[in-house]
């Protein structure tokens, strides 16, 4: 029973890079437009990671013209054609939605070496 | 092929199409499911079709039920579930034939029964959705139903009152379900939305009644 549910989740289950919270991403989406078919990236820093296998989803958090925007994700949506590792983060919660609460330098969050 | 099938829901899911968009489904497993009997107008006074499905140990199954699947040619892999379902008098079902998730192409749509999961003895708010009182300013009432009627006339409680009572374990068909998928290596079919029952739990798949 446990291993059909898996076999159809994992079917649909491509590739996916190897990124943590903390992490600024660079996320290439598939955008149509009636027929046409083109790619838009969105640069930010993944702030949270929910749900498991194929449900999975991810929030990508990133600050544009002064205005904060969060974008989620699933993980495995053909729409999301490549996700881009920019920086690796470092940091000591699973979520940050701190970060929602704070301005300029203080929205930071150090690099992992 | 007669459309029909017994099938075990496996649990829920999510499939993406080619445009990206997300369909929650329910991943059922559909049959093989083998004719056991054939009942018609003239000997039974109905016409259906008796399916069994799943396995179960021969040591597991009473002497009268493995006497009834000898008929049918059963010998050792005898079924788990036996259910009947109404059939029109021309099909052609002998015992011994199979049905299988091929039965089904993605796009269908199908009627599918099951046992709700039982809830217990609850009360009218759960239940029916009734609003309750308030909890503050003064409330009084919280969780009870409220009038259930009127006065001098009709001087009684109406047929059908909503009520506290038993909620679930009932059987309850859901219509019109799409099929998003078949897998017939795997005997699986994939209907968007819920079905009820438990994980586990035996439902019935028809061939959609108002479609």
């Amino acid at each position: 029973m446990a291993n059909i549910m898996d076999k159809i989740n994992s079917e649909q289950c491509g590739d996916i890079p190897e990124f943590n919270i903390g992490d600024t991403v660079t996320v290439h989406t598939k955008i149509i437009e009636g027929e046409t078919e083109r790619i838009q990236a969105f640069k930010g820093i993944v702030i949270a990671r929910s749900g498991l296998g194929i449900q999975e989803t991810f929030t990508v958090r990133r600050v544009a013209f002064g205005n904060g925007m969060e974008r989620v994700f699933p993980i495995h949506s053909p729409r999301v054609a490549k996700i881009e590792v920019e920086r690796k983060g470092k940091v000591r919660r699973a979520k940050l939605y701190y970060i929602r609460d704070r301005v300029g330098k203080a929205a930071r969050v150090k690099e992992q070496r | 092929m007669e459309k029909t099938l017994i099938g075990k829901k496996l649990g829920m899911s999510q499939i993406f199409d080619e445009k990206g968009r997300v369909t929650p489904v329910t991943v059922i497993q559909a049959g093989p499911c083998v004719v056991l009997e054939k009942k018609t107008v003239e000997k039974h006074g109905y016409s259906a079709v008796q399916l069994g499905f799943g396995e179960r140990k021969a040591k597991n199954v009473s002497k009268a039920v493995k006497g009834h699947c000898k008929q049918a040619g059963l010998e050792d892999n005898l079924p788990q579930k036996i259910k009947e379902f109404r059939l029109n008098a021309d099909c052609e079902m002998a015992p011994g034939a199979k049905i299988d998730a091929s039965a089904f192409s993605a796009g269908d749509f199908v009627d599918i029964s099951g046992t709700m999961k039982g809830r217990g003895f609850q009360g009218v708010v759960k239940r029916y959705n009734f609003r309750g009182g308030r909890y503050s300013h003064g409330g009084g009432w919280k969780r009870k139903p409220g009038s259930i009627g009127q006065c001098e006339f009709p001087a009684r409680v109406y047929k059908g009152k909503k009520m506290p009572g038993q909620m679930g374990n009932v059987k309850r068909t859901i219509q019109n379900l799409l099929v998003v998928k078949v897998s017939v290596e795997d005997d699986i079919i994939c209907v968007k939305g819920a079905v009820p029952g438990p994980k586990g739990g035996f439902v019935s798949i028809n061939a959609a009644k108002k479609k």
